[in-house]
């Protein structure tokens, strides 16, 4: 549709209950986290680019950190894979689990595994696959996406839930009270996690000189889903990697406070190997994937700034183009200010289709100033719209320039135009039968045409003067 | 293969990066929190930052037992190196004291009492590792989990708690209870693991 963008499309038909809930979450989260940053902190600036140049380093010298934590998981006893795509991760894991010949499992929730679409993968193959973060957990009863970083049920509200949960059957009365919702998942997911073989999670961190996964979850699901099962595997994207154990101290502090104004979310796990000999209970075997899956094509662009992220959403929170749209507006598993930089180069075959993302920010620059590893993420956004202009990629929905661009260069046509134009005040355009028309108004008002009122004042005064 | 594959796409993504970013030389006082750190004793910091997140600390069994008393949580685990100390004093009080877990039985413990293997002051958090904790589940399963905490253990900030790791392949900090927020934005306590994070001094 001429003058219609999909990411707009979504803004427009999204429900007024739906924003709410999403302007709602996500302000709420902004405020937060400034409060807790600027409380403790002095400068919090110093640390985020200092985090920043962690992460820079970490990339430029990606092949070396990376090796280190492979020779490091290995010396622990991990088994150590590589997947260069969505289905060669699929694949892999899907080999571990039958090697171990697991049938049902838990997962805690993962990104990279949202951006592989292994449940339904996983389901398909006979395996049992259970999310186990209450959101993810309500995404997959409804059959939904996530759409939000680290809040991904933000744009439902108590009454959504409470209805999923007794069409599910997971409660055979209704109850929106969300401490009955949690009660209720709570008692649900314990027989699961206790039934389950195997658990899935993915990796906040990799601490390429020990191999250790530090993992970070509010609820304890990852900490559940490993406790009783025999065999622990985890997805993880091969930018996960930092160089060693003490730069944990700076991402920690970092990542609680700008995800959702904690200083440390309530599970800190850090693991790198199968469980203690003294141990009753934990994985016998621990798996570790690390996937590319197009981040080397990032490392490659002229983004890769963008490989520091650390999935905190904060940028989600902040920016205006996300709150009105909802996450799903950007029709890929990342949403927000970071989804629109990502997701048009990591999954480079889709870039056509999301071409829009990165024209969808006025470049308010919000997103910048909230990111704990100080991405330049409005610089980003202009480099990819110029990747569009270079690439010649149509632009969905865009009204055709070039006869405005001959108007605006032709002096007399332009004088000529604006001075007519007036006839707009006296024309029922707002009433006009033609679609794309109407279609960009109803997203606008116009003020008065004055066109040609500044040229006659100058000359006018021009006059006066001489 | 995609190992090789992967390695020689990053090499030839970063051989033409022309000026690499340099390991950034810095002292790890920056991510010291020091609103979080006002006071001299450690417990007492402790405290403070543990409250904060609604963590319970106590100082003497006498409490624990009237608190498990009060919230009717009777009946759970203790691990077997604390039965004399502490299990069997609450047994003593009219509560069931098992040294055992049983898995099959998960939902019957509402309290487990294990050790903790150090807190962190400024982020109230209780250390519990792998190869000194008795039972994971043990420790998770139960409504009310009490971590037995020594003064000497604590520790003062989040990277002294990452300088003594060590050889653990599982280390957990838990900064309180276990808690929600994804309905609506309202916390929620004692999602899947306890919904009461007690430490306990000994």
């Amino acid at each position: 549709m001429i003058g219609i963008q999909p990411i707009d499309q979504y803004a427009r038909d999204i429900s007024d209950e739906k924003q709410a809930s999403v302007i709602d979450g996500s302000s709420k989260g902004t405020d937060k986290r400034y409060t807790v940053l600027h409380k403790d902190y002095p400068d919090p600036d110093k640390i985020r680019k200092l985090a920043a140049s962690i992460k820079d380093h970490t990339l430029h010298h990606l092949e070396h950190y990376l090796e280190k934590a492979e020779k490091s998981l290995i010396a622990r006893g991990v088994n150590v894979h590589f997947a260069s795509t969505d289905e060669d991760a699929r694949q892999t894991i899907l080999s571990i689990l039958r090697s171990h010949g697991v049938t049902q499992l838990t997962k805690s929730k993962s990104m990279a595994a949202e951006e592989i679409h292994l449940n339904p993968f996983l389901i398909e193959n006979g395996v049992e696959c259970l999310e186990s973060d209450l959101g993810e957990f309500i995404i997959q009863l409804d059959g939904d996406e996530p759409s939000h970083i680290v809040k991904p049920i933000i744009h439902l509200n108590r009454r959504d839930i409470a209805k999923t949960f007794l069409r599910e059957g997971i409660t055979d009365t209704y109850n929106d009270d969300p401490e009955t919702i949690t009660r209720q998942a709570r008692v649900y997911l314990r027989e699961k996690y206790m039934q389950a073989q195997a658990g899935i999670t993915g990796a906040n961190f990799v601490c390429s000189d020990t191999g250790r996964l530090a993992l970070i979850t509010n609820e304890g699901n990852s900490r559940f889903g490993m406790a009783p099962v025999p065999v622990h595997i985890a997805l993880v994207g091969i930018e996960k990697v930092i160089p060693q154990e003490k730069d944990l101290a700076v991402f920690l502090n970092l990542l609680g406070r700008s995800a959702t104004g904690q200083q440390l979310t309530v599970y800190t796990e850090f693991i790198n190997g199968p469980r203690s000999a003294n141990q009753p209970d934990g994985p016998e075997h621990m798996h570790v994937v690390f996937m590319d899956n197009g981040r080397t094509d990032v490392l490659a662009s002229n983004c890769k700034e963008i490989l520091r992220c650390i999935r905190c959403g904060a940028c989600q929170n902040v920016c205006p183009v996300y709150r009105q749209a909802s996450g799903h507006a950007y029709r890929s598993t990342y949403g927000g200010p970071v989804g629109a930089v990502l997701s048009p180069i990591l999954f480079g075959s889709r870039f056509p289709e999301l071409a829009d993302l990165p024209k969808a920010s006025s470049l308010c620059g919000a997103c910048n100033e909230v990111c704990p590893v100080d991405i330049p993420i409005p610089d980003l956004l202009l480099r990819l719209r110029d990747k569009a202009k270079r690439e010649s990629v149509p632009s969905a929905g865009a009204i055709p320039m070039s006869p405005f661009a001959h108007l605006a260069t032709t002096p007399s046509f332009w004088r000529t135009a604006i001075t007519m134009s007036k006839a707009m005040n006296h024309l029922p355009i707002q009433v006009a039968p033609i679609k794309p028309l109407q279609d960009w108004l109803g997203q606008r008002t116009l003020p008065e045409w004055h066109g040609g009122d500044f040229r006659k004042w100058m000359k006018n005064r021009e006059k006066a003067k001489s | 293969m995609s190992r090789a594959a992967i390695f020689a796409k990053i090499e030839s993504a970063t051989s033409s990066i022309k000026e690499k970013a340099a390991y950034p030389d810095y002292d790890l006082s920056i991510v010291h929190s020091l609103p979080k750190l006002k006071g001299e004793d450690l417990w007492d910091i402790f405290v403070h930052n543990f409250s904060y997140v609604n963590g319970k600390a106590m100082t003497s069994i006498e409490q624990l037992s009237a608190f498990l008393l009060e919230t009717k949580q009777l009946h759970g685990y203790c691990d077997p190196a604390l039965y004399d100390t502490i299990g069997s004093k609450l047994a003593a009080a009219g509560l069931t004291v098992e040294t055992e877990y049983h898995r099959d039985r998960y939902d019957e413990y509402q309290f487990g009492v294990t050790r903790a293997t150090g807190a962190i002051a400024e982020s109230g958090s209780v250390i519990i590792d792998d190869d000194r904790t008795s039972h994971r589940l043990a420790a998770l399963s139960p409504w009310v989990h009490v971590a037995v905490l020594e003064r000497s253990e604590i520790l003062r900030t989040i990277p002294d708690a990452i300088a003594v790791f060590g050889d653990s392949p599982n280390i957990i900090w838990c900064t309180g209870p276990s808690k929600t927020a994804d309905v609506e934005g309202i916390l929620i306590e004692g999602v899947h693991g306890p919904g009461e994070q007690i430490a306990l001094l000994v």
